[in-house]
């Protein structure tokens, strides 16, 4: 380069200015973006949720707590109950299900981890329509299940799981499982194996060990593969909607309900506006035993 | 400590076969030619041809790939932008702009398609192609944001400096210099992204409207309509190209 080309002001600029201050400008359009595509609507839901319906659907713009009330109604409770259950459920079975395979792959030598971890991966990737489906088929009355329980003679007449909480369950542990086993493993994986031996050593029991030592030790990854879990199930939609029945409606499911068949978009609203809060109040537990799990970690 | 416990082993090959079992179920028996799909009847690609002949099926296709393009190149100049900001820079409330940017990926996806939809009936934006790619846009950001901002924490801010040190402009060092250190992540997160939108149904299933059918839509339909082999074979279609691209993507942000 010519060097009587450089500007007489160059020589300040070789001090590595610190980079403009502007460039948090570069925040603007994905913040505008976001502001207007994701905020907006939900402060418009917020708002909806006090108002009430009008009589060919659509928005009245009143003030009420109706809306809320109205989640009362035995009905209604009945569904935000079940979906409890059914994600409670879902999460223990997630848990049962992925702590052996979780600690299996963290006490292997790391170079065998990576395929293991790989290999749990690699069915989430599918479509979860897809996953559904493969149950459907699977489980249906003239599904693959009924004919090799029948072929070995197992079975009188078809076993009816479709359609069935047990169905939903299931769905909901197969698309989930992972979020469970990830966590997991990266807490045992950072648990020393010393301590758990020096409690062998100290005559403690199986029982005494996974209790005393291994539980409370990974415990932030316990809270935080339950929640993966929990969240997602609890709001589910897909899986209830394709393997549930009639009366095994999820709270996602009466969300849909109210916006498309009813078109009761305030109670809608409401609705979604307590799953949200319930799905934030799940966050904020998981943010404090993370917190208190780096506290022990840098105090011990 | 494998070794002492061989009910481990055992318990974690039972897991990646009932991770896997339903998957490969379905592939096998696309190729079954009983109509009824439950007992085995022969090999046939008959359903694959049948899908092929589906003109539905090839134009749900299409707009799902034009929404996951256009969105995908929405939300990674968004996100790339974002992440850069955010990196270099502290400013006050830092955390609480990145907290806000993270939070459609932690509410549940029903609310967020629920109140686009409110949103686009009250603006009076009719549902089209249009708000579906608005809204996969609005949820691949924060993808795209995570993945670019890890890579740049990664990066030494010397190398940068030393570009400036020779003379380079903050624009000149950052595109011949920060920007192609980027290039593994974005391009791990543009197929990542790419991927997320097609493969998604709940935001899509409430923004779309009449003639803006996606492939998950089709898929739905299929679904709700019985069981049919061809299903199985669009299955195993998909199956393979998702794992493909997210294969693609991980290897990408290995580099």
């Amino acid at each position: 380069m010519n060097p009587d080309a450089v500007p007489p002001d160059r020589p300040e600029s070789f001090r590595a200015a610190p980079v403009p201050r502007r460039s948090s400008l570069l925040l603007l359009p994905a913040l505008a973006w976001l502001g207007l595509f994701f905020f907006v609507p939900l402060a418009l839901m917020l708002a909806i949720s006090f108002a009430s319906r009008g009589t060919y659907g659509g928005v009245v713009w009143t003030l009420s707590l109706a809306n809320y009330a109205n989640v009362l109604d035995p009905l209604y409770l009945k569904v935000f109950l079940r979906s409890v259950l059914l994600a409670s459920v879902t999460t223990a079975l997630c848990l049962a299900l992925g702590f052996p395979i979780a600690y299996y792959i963290a006490r292997l030598p790391a170079r065998r981890q990576g395929i293991w971890l790989l290999l749990v991966m690699i069915p989430f990737w599918t479509n979860f329509l897809v996953r559904t489906y493969a149950w459907i088929f699977i489980l249906r009355t003239e599904g693959l299940m009924n004919q090799v329980l029948a072929g070995l003679g197992l079975i009188g007449s078809p076993v009816d799981v479709l359609y069935t909480e047990t169905a939903i369950v299931i769905g909901l542990v197969y698309g989930y499982l992972p979020f469970m086993i990830l966590p997991l493993y990266a807490a045992v994986e950072r648990l020393p194996p010393s301590l758990v031996e020096a409690a062998w050593d100290l005559y403690a029991s199986r029982w005494a060990v996974l209790w005393r030592v291994t539980v409370p030790l990974t415990k932030p990854g316990l809270v935080a593969g339950c929640i993966l879990v929990f969240i997602p199930s609890l709001g589910a939609f897909i899986t209830p909607d394709l393997m549930g029945g009639a009366r095994t409606m999820m709270i996602g499911n009466l969300i849909q309900h109210e916006f498309l068949v009813a078109r009761d978009w305030p109670f809608g609203s409401a609705i979604s506006l307590l799953l949200m809060a319930s799905v934030l109040l799940g966050l904020a537990i998981y943010l404090r035993a993370e917190g208190a799990g780096k506290r022990l970690a840098a105090g011990g | 400590m494998s070794r002492k416990h061989p009910w481990l082993l055992g318990a974690s090959v039972a897991n990646l076969l009932f991770l896997y079992a339903p998957i490969v179920v379905l592939m096998v028996f696309s190729f079954n030619a009983s109509r009824l799909s439950a007992g085995w009847q022969g090999l046939t690609l008959q359903w694959y041809r049948l899908l092929l002949e589906d003109e539905a099926l090839r134009l749900s296709v299409q707009n799902s790939l034009v929404v996951a393009v256009v969105s995908t190149v929405i939300a990674t100049g968004l996100g790339v932008c974002a992440a850069v900001g955010l990196e270099r820079h502290p400013f006050r409330g830092r955390e609480v702009v990145e907290g806000a940017m993270l939070l459609p990926l932690v509410i549940p996806e029903i609310m967020m398609g629920v109140s686009l939809m409110l949103f686009f009936l009250l603006v009076k934006l009719p549902l089209s192609l249009i708000t579906v790619t608005i809204g996969h846009a609005a949820f691949n950001v924060p993808i795209v944001l995570v993945i670019v901002r890890a890579r740049l924490r990664k990066l030494d801010p010397s190398l940068e400096e030393a570009a400036r040190d020779l003379g380079a402009t903050p624009w000149r060092a950052f595109r011949r210099v920060t920007l192609p250190l980027l290039m593994p992540a974005i391009v791990g997160s543009v197929l990542l992204a790419f991927t997320i939108s097609l493969d998604d149904f709940i935001v899509t299933f409430f923004t779309a409207g009449p003639g803006s059918t996606t492939l998950p839509l089709y898929v739905y339909s299929m679904v709700k309509s019985g069981v049919t082999p061809a299903i199985n074979a669009l299955s195993a279609i998909l199956v393979l190209v998702s794992m493909s691209l997210i294969g693609a993507s991980l290897a990408l942000q290995r580099r």
